[in-house]
C-alpha cells in the first residue's frame, strides 16, 4: 500500500528515491565557525559519494541534485523520457539547484527530503521554488513527513505528500484539512484573508 | 479592543478540535514524546517539574472583564485557584493535567482566547506597551497594527518551524514602555521629518543566554510593508540561522555573525520580491481593525477633582498610591492606573481566582471593561476618572492590589523559577519574597525611589534581569543554587545591559546585597538621581567594593 498523497487521495508512488552512499568516516566539525550557516555544520556529499550514488538502471528516479549536476549526462536519455527528478536536502540551497538550472520545469518532479519535523527550512525552499523560480510540476516532501505537518506543506506549495512509512496516510489526509480560512497569504492561497472576504 | 468575528473564531475552533485529536493521539500512543512535543507547545502545554504548565495568550497584554472572569474560573476549576503574568504578558496556569487541557482551550475559546504559538519556535505573542491608546506621548496607538500581525502570524505556513522562538515588541510612543531593542524584531513608530508617520524597524536583540540589543536593519518603513518586511527578516533567518545548536539559535546569532550590514543587504533583496505582494496591508483592513481601538466614550472632565485633591492631602495612604499607582492620561480628568501585583511577600506576577474577579468588576464599574496585563506583570485599568480613584484604591486594596510599590525596589520582575519551572537553576520567587520583607518599609522604599529588579532563575532570562537597575541571575555551581549579580541594566529609549559586579552569592545573602547596594546608592545619590543615574555616574567599582568588602568581613566572622 503507498504512502503517497496527492491532490487530496492516496495514490500508487512511481518514483523511486536514490540516495547517496552513507559514509563511514566521521566528519569533524569546526567548532563554532559560524561562516557556515548554510549549512549549519551539515557536510556536502564528497565527489566519492557522488561518482559511488547507484542509480537503478531502469525506471523514474529522483535524484539528489548534486549527483544530478554532476552526473547529467549519462542521465539525459532518461531525463527526455521525464523519467528523472531531483531532491533537496534541508541544508542544501535551493539556489544549488537554480545556480546549475535555469528551467526548473523541465523536471517531473523535485523532491525535499524532510530529515527531522523539526526543521523548518522544507518550509521556505518550497516556498522559494513555487514564487521565486516559476516551478510548476510536482513538488513532494519526504521522510519525517507527520500529519500534523500536511497543512503547513500544502499552503507553502507542496502537493505531493510522502508519508513516513511507519504513518498511516490515511489518517494524514485529514489534516490537509486543519483550517477553513487562512489568514495570510501563502503559495496555495495567494490573498490574505481580507483580500478575499468583506470582513466588514 | 479586537473582537472576533467569525473567520477569527472558526480559527481557534478549529485549534481546539486540532489540538483535542492531537492529546487523544499522545495518550494513545500513536505520536510519541518527541512528536507530540512541538504540537503541545504551540499550544501554550510545557512539562514542568510538578505538573504541566500551560501558557495562555494575551495578545499584546489586553484583556475584557469578561476575559478575566473566564481565566479566573479555569485557574478555579483545572488549578489551584491562581495564575502567574508573565514578561510576556501572557497568563501561565503551574498546576493543569495534561488530560483537561482540551478542555480548558475549549473554555477559552467560548470568549475568544486560546494558546496558540504562545511556546515552541515559532512567532510568539505580539507585545506592546500597556498604557497603549491612553498615553500622553504617544504617536500612534500601536494595537491594530499588533492585532494585524497576530493574525498574519497564526498558523503561518512557513514560520512555524523556525530555528528558535521569536519575539516581535511594538512601541507607539516617544518612550519605548515595550522594550523593543531585546525583541528579535522591534517595530517603533515615529513622525519622519514630512510628519508621516513611519517605523523604524530593529533586528535581533534578545535576552537569554548572549543578550544582545537589537540593531536598526531600516529607518523608515511605511506602515503597509510592515508584514512582507517581517517575511523577509524571517525567511532570511528561517533558511540561515543556526540549527545545529540551541543556544545560538536565536536570530540575533546570525546577525551579530553576519553583521548588520550583510543581515540588512540579504532582507532587502529577499523583501526586493516581496513588496507590494498581496500580504501587504490595505488602508481598508488597517481602517477595519482600528475601529476596534477607537476611543472609550469618554466624558468630558474638568482637569480637576476637588474630592480626590482632598482625599489625597487628608489621607497619606492614599497619597502615597496615587504617586506611585496612577499614571498620566490623554484625556483631562481621567487617569491610567497599576493594580500591583507584588504584594510584599508575595509571588510577583501571582493573582488569585478571587482577585481575577475582584479587578473585572472594577473594570466593569470603572474603567469601560478592559484592562491590560504589563511586562512588569501587573495589571493595568486604564481609563479611571479622577473622581473614581479613590473609590478603586479602597476596593483594591482590601483585596491585596494597592500596595504602592509601583517602581520602586519591590516591583519585582520574576520568573516563576526552580520552585516551577524545569529549565531554571535557582529558585527565584523566594529571593523576591526575602528581598521584599527586607525592604518592607514604604516610607524607605519611597525614598530609595525609582528602582527596577529584575529576578530569573536561570540563563534563559524571562525575569529581564539583564536590564534590570539591579539584575539577579540563579546559577547553578556544583548542583547548589547561587546568585549573581548585575548592575546597570536599563529598558526603554536608553537600553542598556547589566554589569556583573562579581562572584556569586548565596540565597540567603542577597537580601543583605542589595540592602549594601541601596546603601552605596544612598551615601553618593545628588537629590535629583535614581539609583541608575548614580551607577551610571560613579561606575560599578564603589559597589563593588561595598558588596564585596562586606562579604569578606562576614567569611572572616564565620571562621
Amino acid at each position: 500500500m503507498s504512502n503517497l498523497i496527492r491532490n487530496g487521495a492516496i495514490v500508487p508512488d512511481e518514483w523511486t528515491v536514490v540516495n547517496l552512499p552513507v559514509v563511514e568516516e566521521a566528519v569533524r566539525k569546526q567548532a563554532g565557525k559560524v561562516v557556515l550557516f548554510k549549512l549549519t555544520g551539515e557536510s556536502s556529499a564528497t565527489p566519492e559519494q557522488i561518482a559511488g550514488t547507484q542509480i537503478p538502471p531502469t525506471g523514474k528516479v529522483i535524484v539528489p541534485v548534486t549527483v544530478w549536476i554532476a552526473r547529467k549526462a549519462e542521465l539525459a536519455d532518461r531525463a527526455a523520457k521525464d523519467e528523472v527528478g531531483v531532491w533537496l536536502a534541508p541544508h542544501e540551497t535551493v539556489e544549488t539547484l537554480t545556480d546549475a538550472e535555469v528551467n526548473l520545469n523541465q523536471f517531473p518532479i523535485i523532491g525535499i527530503y524532510h530529515e527531522r519535523h523539526g526543521d523548518g527550512r522544507p518550509y521556505s525552499m518550497a516556498v522559494l521554488l513555487r514564487t521565486r523560480y516559476g516551478y510548476t510540476n510536482e513538488l513532494r516532501v519526504f521522510g519525517d513527513v507527520l500529519r500534523d505537518q500536511l497543512f503547513f506543506y500544502k499552503r507553502c506549495g507542496f502537493d505531493s505528500f510522502l508519508v513516513r512509512a511507519d504513518r498511516s496516510a490515511e489518517d494524514a489526509l485529514a489534516s490537509l484539512k486543519d483550517f477553513s480560512v487562512p489568514y495570510q497569504g501563502a503559495v496555495d492561497e495567494k490573498l490574505p484573508v481580507w483580500r478575499r472576504v468583506n470582513r466588514g | 479592543m479586537y473582537k472576533y468575528d467569525e473567520i477569527d473564531q472558526t480559527n481557534i475552533d478549529e485549534r481546539v478540535a486540532q489540538y483535542r485529536d492531537q492529546v487523544r493521539r499522545y495518550l494513545a500512543g500513536e505520536l510519541t514524546e518527541d512528536e507530540f512535543r512541538p504540537l503541545r507547545l504551540r499550544n501554550g502545554l510545557y512539562i514542568q517539574r510538578h505538573a504541566p504548565m500551560f501558557r495562555i495568550a494575551v495578545p499584546y497584554g489586553l484583556l475584557s472583564s469578561r476575559q478575566l472572569r473566564k481565566l479566573g474560573d479555569i485557574a478555579q476549576r483545572y488549578d489551584r485557584g491562581y495564575g502567574h503574568f508573565s514578561t510576556r504578558q501572557n497568563l501561565q496556569l503551574n498546576w493543569p493535567k495534561l488530560e483537561d487541557t482540551p478542555d480548558m482551550l475549549a473554555e477559552l475559546a467560548t470568549v475568544q482566547m486560546h494558546c496558540i504559538q504562545t511556546s515552541g519556535n515559532d512567532v510568539r505573542n505580539i507585545t506592546t506597551d500597556h498604557f497603549a491608546g491612553v498615553a500622553p506621548d504617544e504617536i500612534v496607538d500601536p494595537r491594530p497594527i499588533a492585532e494585524i500581525i497576530r493574525q498574519w502570524s497564526t498558523f503561518h505556513p512557513e514560520f512555524t518551524f523556525l530555528p528558535r522562538k521569536f519575539k516581535i515588541g511594538i512601541s507607539g510612543t516617544k518612550n519605548d514602555r515595550a522594550v523593543v531593542q531585546v525583541h528579535d524584531i522591534g517595530l517603533e513608530f515615529y513622525k519622519d521629518k514630512e510628519d508621516k508617520v513611519a517605523i523604524r524597524v530593529w533586528v535581533g536583540g534578545g535576552l537569554g543566554r548572549t543578550p544582545i540589543l537589537g540593531q536598526v536593519i531600516r529607518e523608515h518603513l511605511e506602515w503597509q510593508h510592515i508584514l512582507t518586511y517581517c517575511e523577509a527578516i524571517i525567511r532570511v533567518y528561517n533558511l540561515y540561522g543556526r540549527r545545529d545548536n540551541i543556544f545560538k539559535a536565536r536570530i540575533k546569532i546570525l546577525v551579530k555573525a553576519l553583521g548588520i550590514d550583510e543581515f540588512r543587504r540579504q532582507v532587502e533583496a529577499e523583501w526586493l520580491h516581496l513588496k507590494d505582494s498581496p500580504n501587504t496591508i490595505t488602508e481598508s483592513e488597517l481602517a477595519r481593525v482600528a475601529k476596534h481601538f477607537d476611543p472609550m466614550p469618554y466624558e468630558t472632565l474638568p482637569a480637576h477633582n476637588a474630592s480626590f485633591d482632598s482625599a489625597v492631602a487628608s489621607n497619606p495612604a492614599f497619597a502615597a498610591w496615587v504617586k506611585r499607582c496612577v499614571h498620566p492620561h490623554k484625556i483631562p480628568g481621567y487617569r491610567a492606573i497599576t493594580l500591583s501585583l507584588k504584594p510584599h511577600g508575595g509571588a510577583p506576577g501571582d493573582v488569585t481566582s478571587e482577585q481575577m474577579h475582584v479587578v473585572a468588576d472594577l473594570a466593569d464599574q470603572y474603567s469601560f471593561g478592559e484592562l491590560r496585563v504589563s511586562h512588569e506583570q501587573n495589571l493595568i485599568l486604564a481609563d479611571v476618572k479622577l473622581s473614581d480613584l479613590f473609590a478603586v484604591w479602597q476596593i483594591a486594596r482590601a483585596h491585596g492590589l494597592a500596595t504602592p510599590n509601583i517602581g520602586l525596589l519591590t516591583d519585582i520582575i520574576c520568573c516563576p523559577g526552580g520552585d516551577f519551572c524545569s529549565l531554571a537553576n535557582a529558585k527565584s520567587i523566594p529571593i523576591a519574597e526575602a528581598i521584599q520583607m527586607q525592604f518592607d518599609n514604604l516610607d524607605y522604599l519611597h525614598d530609595i525611589g525609582e528602582i527596577d529588579l529584575n529576578i530569573s532563575g536561570c540563563m534563559n532570562a524571562c525575569g529581564h534581569h539583564h536590564v534590570g537597575h539591579i539584575g539577579i541571575l540563579g546559577v547553578d555551581k556544583d548542583g547548589s543554587e547561587w546568585y549573581q549579580v548585575s548592575i546597570g541594566g536599563n529598558q526603554g529609549n536608553e537600553t542598556t545591559l547589566g554589569t556583573v559586579l562579581g562572584p556569586s552569592f548565596a540565597a540567603e545573602e542577597m537580601p543583605g546585597v542589595v540592602q549594601r547596594l541601596i546603601e552605596v546608592y544612598l551615601r553618593e545619590r545628588t537629590p535629583e538621581e535614581r539609583f541608575i543615574d548614580t551607577v551610571r555616574r560613579i561606575g560599578v567599582a564603589p559597589f563593588k567594593a561595598h558588596v564585596y568588602g562586606k562579604a569578606e568581613e562576614k567569611e572572616v566572622a564565620h571562621v
